[in-house]
């Protein structure tokens, strides 16, 4: 069984069909890339997954059980953590805090009892402070633990980010342009760590990335879309090389064939 | 400067961040406990007008500081703190230990009760909905006459708690003492808060509403938390206000007081505990120098002392006005760049504290 199932997926903004009887399914443990021209509708389906918009028809199914029928903020607990294209950070708190809040899934403590710091409030906060810890040692945030994310550079943010989803512990990681504004230097950081959040941490990535490079050298699958379409599904080589995919990005494949538009 | 060395996870944890820091703040406690020895009466009222205001600052402080709401109908749970506690007491014949604490739980379930309508409304639009329940809840005063008094108002009764007497006027040194207690618990409260997981949800819903979703928040329950415990906390500082002022009637919690516990917190500066003393600070003490300087100017125009009406709120006017123009984050802001200044000494940039333009928001998630 897949860990994520679109089952015919479709969205539409009065007149726009932002996504067209989309279909396709993530395997556990796989890193699975969606990638496609401006408005094919890959953050669209992101924002699908994490609940913020409601499909007009179609299935969305996580871990065999459709989520339709949950709020965008249990996501979270079921183990989905998501990033953000244009960074969406808690700005006038510290990485720390940051990434904390992530552990909001975990926990156990209520009103009453935080309130008055009970021991076991303690308790759990030290908890809390270990695991993302773990997460600052994965992304080598060490040095920018206490510093407010209101004057962090745009490369650190973005790191921040995916702490913060990691810090949720997830089954199913999805990121949105994780490397969008990155140097070459910071693209192939992401790549590493994608890579080992794969292989150490056994979560699933799927992500949305213009960056055909890192696209290439991190995902076991592509699937490309265009204007709400799924064009081609396979391995990022077979993507790239597939006629309609090119014919989406470039134009028409055949020279014969000239295209109104 | 001091460096703390950070030996375990509690260091971030803990109440106080160092031992000097705790060493201050008891001083500051023990100095706060010997004051009515040190005061006359007069200031000692004054001191204790100034606590109320910092614990009704609070209250105001954990939701538009904390969760980032605004509100303008902060008056009405002032109010309704006021009123609920005078009324178990008289009407029910509750003694104040008991009356008082359900006071602020009333106060909190009212807020609540606010919120859930409330909870899809931002920022100028939130403002005008608590401003609407401000006005209707002077009009209900009015018009539940019966039980309220009316426009006559009530008399507050003298608290007798463990065998004590504590009023306002005979013993002012104890209704002190009493104010201090609930400042103090106030005060640990929110600090709890601050660093319990529910204060970073609420900075989570205010920073961003759509990733504090994304990370497992549910973002109405969460504010909804932030005015039920803004209001209980505004229901407490109402009742102790009721205590204070003696007598009261629905003059006492009108639309300007709203105004001015907003403008205060404003002028302290948002998102601190330090903020809503330095803004009760102001607001409390303000009027009376505007008396003194007015009186010292009469004198020596040979005018003697006479009374300039709109005078107090030209000059809080014009105070707010200066800080939002130069000094946002209001005077605990100021406080921190002084100290920071003496701290790096010599080594403080005019730009550390520069607020930077931050990237483009998603607006299509909105």
């Amino acid at each position: 069984m897949s860990l994520l199932e679109i089952d015919n997926v479709t969205l539409r903004f009065g007149g726009v069909v932002a996504v067209n009887k989309v279909s396709f399914s993530v395997e556990e443990g796989e890193v699975f890339a969606l990638v496609g021209p401006n408005g094919a509708g890959k953050s669209t389906l992101f924002n699908l997954v994490s609940r913020i918009y409601d499909p007009v028809e179609g299935d969305i199914r996580f871990d065999g059980k459709s989520i339709l029928d949950k709020a965008p903020h249990e996501m979270a607990r079921l183990g989905i953590a998501r990033t953000f294209q244009n960074i969406e950070l808690f700005e006038q708190a510290t990485v720390l805090q940051n990434l904390l809040v992530g552990r909001h899934r975990h926990r156990k403590g209520n009103l009453v009892n935080e309130l008055l710091f009970t021991p076991f409030v303690r308790q759990e906060e030290r908890r809390h402070r270990e695991a993302v810890e773990k997460v600052i040692d994965f992304l080598d945030l060490q040095a920018y633990r206490d510093k407010y994310i209101a004057g962090l550079p745009y490369g650190v943010r973005k790191v921040v980010e995916m702490g913060r989803a990691l810090a949720i512990e997830p089954r199913l990681l999805l990121l949105d342009e994780p490397a969008s504004g990155l140097s070459v230097e910071e693209t192939q950081d992401v790549a590493f760590w994608v890579e080992d959040i794969k292989s150490q941490m056994g979560v699933t990535v799927l992500m949305v990335e213009h960056d055909m490079h890192l696209v290439s050298a991190v995902s076991d699958r592509v699937l490309a879309l265009a204007d709400g379409k799924a064009l081609a599904l396979g391995t990022a080589h077979e993507v790239q090389n597939h006629p309609k995919v090119i014919e989406a990005y470039i134009g028409v494949s055949d020279p014969h064939q000239k295209v109104v538009a | 400067m001091r460096t703390v060395f950070k030996t375990s996870y509690d260091a971030d944890i803990n109440l106080f961040r160092h031992g000097a820091q705790a060493a201050w703040y008891l001083a500051l406690l023990a100095l706060a406990l010997v004051l009515p020895v040190l005061l006359d009466v007069f200031l000692l009222g004054e001191v204790t007008n100034m606590l109320i205001w910092a614990i009704a600052g609070m209250g105001l402080m954990v939701l538009v500081g904390q969760s980032g709401q605004a509100s303008l109908g902060h008056a009405a749970f002032l109010a309704i703190g006021c009123y609920a506690n005078v009324l178990l007491q008289e009407r029910l014949g509750l003694p104040f230990i008991v009356s008082f604490p359900l006071a602020g739980l009333i106060a909190g379930f009212a807020g609540v009760l606010l919120a859930i309508p409330t909870a899809r409304l931002h920022g100028i639009y939130l403002a005008i909905a608590t401003l609407a329940i401000a006005i209707l809840t002077d009009d209900i005063i009015v018009l539940a006459e019966p039980l309220t008094g009316g426009v006559t108002g009530l008399m507050t009764p003298t608290i007798s708690m463990f065998g004590l007497e504590i009023d306002r006027y005979v013993t002012p040194d104890r209704f002190y003492w009493l104010v201090l207690l609930v400042v103090v618990l106030t005060v640990l409260v929110y600090r709890n808060l601050l660093r319990a997981p529910l204060g970073r949800a609420f900075a989570a819903v205010r920073d961003s509403e759509v990733s504090a979703q994304a990370m497992g928040v549910n973002v109405a329950r969460t504010k909804a938390t932030a005015f039920g415990i803004s209001t209980a906390i505004t229901g407490l500082a109402g009742a102790l206000m009721g205590h204070f002022a003696g007598v009261f009637n629905n003059e006492t919690f009108s639309i300007i007081i709203s105004i001015q516990l907003l403008l205060m917190i404003v002028i302290g500066g948002l998102g601190s505990i330090h903020g809503a003393f330095f803004g009760a600070i102001v607001v409390a003490l303000l009027p009376q120098a505007i008396a003194l300087s007015r009186d010292f100017i009469g004198g020596l125009l040979g005018t003697g002392s006479m009374a300039i009406p709109g005078l107090e709120s030209a000059v809080f006017g014009v105070i707010l006005i200066l800080f939002i123009l130069f000094e946002p984050t209001g005077i605990y802001g100021r406080w921190v760049k002084i100290r920071t200044y003496f701290e790096l000494f010599p080594f403080y940039r005019r730009d550390m504290f520069r607020r930077q333009k931050s990237y483009l928001k998603t607006e299509r998630l909105r």
